[in-house]
């Protein structure tokens, strides 16, 4: 490594526990209100990062993956019990398994194609699991189911982690946001990354040298919707409540937004992107009932003017002073 | 289920079909000729219906709406094309499904602010309001039979344009191979303009078409977009022939699934899809790639 990148490195490294400090020590310092809104933000951008493994590093554009967090929202609201916490112990399983169930069954279809078709396949089938919620009759239909109780981690008897209180919940989101950090910065400097990299880069010579390219996508693809699926399973845990629109397709563009707002070469951009977008809604919706009007110009200026997203806008702040050192 | 019955059902899966092709063509021409996908394409059947129920409310014709309505669509598209959509030729599909997914934002408010999200109905045109009396308590609108008739004439002249003109062959150079066409000389400039405007007005056409039988409501643009991509995806992308089969079958598969699966009905089309995917990835029409 040379010494650049060396530095470069270390200052990453400080960003990150310097925001990992300010991300700990907000709960102490912010009213209920604001922790309850940054563990919303934060549980999204779970979801984006998530997205990004098959966006990013994939090169795959999939507009189902609200499907996959939706799917494990509901599966927490059908095992809580009505009067009584559900055990985070096999809810949260259950419904990440239920999740890359749903992953491994779309993305074995959809990853038979291409390109602009592999959209319109996973948006198809994520449609299809919204009107199967939509349209259900165990679920609550149109209406959506309530999560009556928090679920809770016991030990015995012993109360380990009570979700109610929105400090635990905001401490075990932030948890589970920097293990899933962990887990797709392993992965995508893994080897396995490299193949997944190298398919998306070129699929023909990514095949001819061997590589099973179907299986790697698909693998992605799968943990991917997991991943989704913690998220959703969080999500409808906060809310207390979940409807389809939670698995509709809008969500899944939203998400993609984040996603090209932070930034597709990195793990943790798109949760950058979740946050100011998040932030940008809360803004919108203070200021004007037509907030959506806004919000959609906004997207169509980001994408025309800023195709690489905030670091564009960075990058006009600051002008990078070596060229084509990245 | 007796002759009579069936022969109902199917003059509806045909109608059915007939809609979903006219919307579903202007998708596959314009992701064929210009590279470009477009979510907002749904946005435009829903704007279409829009129109037509505010402008057959003003002057009182439907055909007032229909020609009014399809005119308004063209400009609007020839609008986009020129300020948005020319800014992602060549970019990837991400870009093109992100700026799609502002302009839906973007029209779903502008239907909101000048319209409202009431649901409306709109009378079908003077003279094709009857039924035709097939027997005692059996009788099938003329106005559904309309929409067939109508659907196949604009089918008809689509194929024509495609096959018998100049433009046509422009289209389909493109469509087969872009960089190619380019390299003779071919400029797609004025060509991605009107193919696109031909695109949305379709979409539009297919909203104003359906507007009086079934009803006018915010959501309607949505529910379209998936079947189109259904349509394309069965059909094989940027083929108008693939759009008819693909469609035709949507019609057939939700006509009749109601009929006699009711209670999986809302899932056939999509275990349709699956089916093809695994027979055939890139569409009944499509051709191989890789």
């Amino acid at each position: 490594m040379n010494p650049q990148a060396e530095h470069r490195n270390s200052r990453a490294w400080l960003l990150s526990g310097l925001l990992l400090a300010l991300a700990i020590a907000l709960p102490f310092a912010a009213p209920t209100y604001y922790v309850q809104f940054v563990s919303k933000a934060l549980i999204m951008g779970i979801l984006a990062m998530a997205l990004n493994l098959v966006v990013g590093y994939g090169g795959l554009v999939s507009l189902c993956h609200a499907a996959f967090f939706g799917i494990a929202g509901y599966v927490l609201a059908l095992a809580s019990p009505k009067y009584d916490a559900a055990s985070l112990w096999w809810t949260l399983p259950l419904a990440v398994a239920a999740s890359a169930t749903a992953a491994a069954a779309i993305g074995t279809l959809a990853l038979r194609t291409r390109g602009v078709y592999f959209i319109m396949v996973t948006l198809a089938f994520g449609e299809m699991l919204f009107f199967l919620f939509h349209d259900s009759k165990f679920a609550g239909g149109s209406d959506g189911a309530f999560v009556y109780n928090k679920p809770s981690m016991m030990l015995g008897d012993i109360v380990l982690l009570n979700l109610e209180k929105p400090i635990v919940y905001y401490f075990v989101v932030l948890a589970t946001l920097v293990a899933v950090i962990a887990l797709l910065t392993m992965l995508v400097r893994s080897p396995f990354g490299h193949a997944l990299a190298a398919s998306r880069d070129n699929e023909r010579r990514a095949r001819a040298l061997g590589f099973p390219v179907f299986r790697i996508r698909l693998t992605a693809f799968i943990i991917s919707g997991a991943i989704a699926g913690v998220a959703g399973y969080f999500a409808a845990a906060q809310f207390g409540f979940v409807a389809p629109q939670m698995l509709g397709w809008h969500l899944s563009a939203t998400v993609l937004v984040m996603v090209l707002i932070g930034g597709l070469r990195s793990v943790t951009g798109p949760l950058l992107g979740a946050l100011v977008l998040i932030g940008l809604e809360e803004i919108l919706k203070a200021a004007t009932e037509y907030w959506k009007l806004v919000e959609g110009i906004i997207v169509i200026v980001i994408v025309l003017a800023l195709p690489n997203g905030v670091r564009d806008l960075l990058g006009l702040l600051a002008p990078r002073r070596e060229a084509g050192h990245d | 289920m007796d002759f009579l019955t069936f022969g109902v059902q199917l003059l509806n899966a045909i109608q059915y079909g007939a809609v979903l092709f006219l919307v579903a063509s202007g998708l596959t021409l314009v992701f064929g000729i210009l590279g470009v996908i477009n979510l907002a394409h749904g946005a435009f059947y829903m704007l279409g219906a829009y129109l037509a129920y505010w402008i057959a409310a003003y002057t009182g014709s439907f055909w007032v709406a229909l020609v009014g309505g399809v005119a308004i669509a063209f400009a609007v598209g020839l609008l986009l094309e020129n300020v948005f959509i020319r800014r992602l030729y060549g970019r990837d599909h991400l870009a093109q499904v992100l700026l799609s997914f502002g302009l839906i934002l973007v029209i779903d408010e502008a239907r909101q602010l000048l319209f409202g999200k009431d649901v409306h109905s709109v009378m079908p045109p003077e003279g094709l309001r009857g039924a035709i009396q097939l027997t005692e308590n059996l009788s099938y609108p003329v106005y559904r039979l309309a929409i067939c008739v109508f659907c196949l004439i604009v089918a008809a002249l689509i194929f024509l344009v495609i096959t018998r003109t100049k433009i046509g062959m422009i289209v389909r150079a493109g469509a087969e191979n872009r960089e190619m066409t380019r390299t003779l000389g071919i400029s797609f400039d004025r060509v991605n303009r009107y193919v696109f405007a031909v695109g949305i007005a379709l979409a539009a056409l297919g909203g104003i078409v359906v507007a009086p039988v079934s009803t006018v409501y915010p959501g309607m643009g949505d529910s379209m977009l998936i079947l189109s991509f259904v349509v394309v995806v069965l059909g094989g992308i940027g083929s108008i022939g693939g759009a008819a089969i693909g469609a035709l079958l949507i019609g057939l598969t939700d006509t009749f699934g109601k009929v006699f699966f009711p209670s999986v009905s809302s899932v056939l089309i999509y275990v349709l899809m699956a089916a093809v995917l695994l027979w055939r990835p890139n569409g009944i029409l499509g051709r191989r790639e890789i």
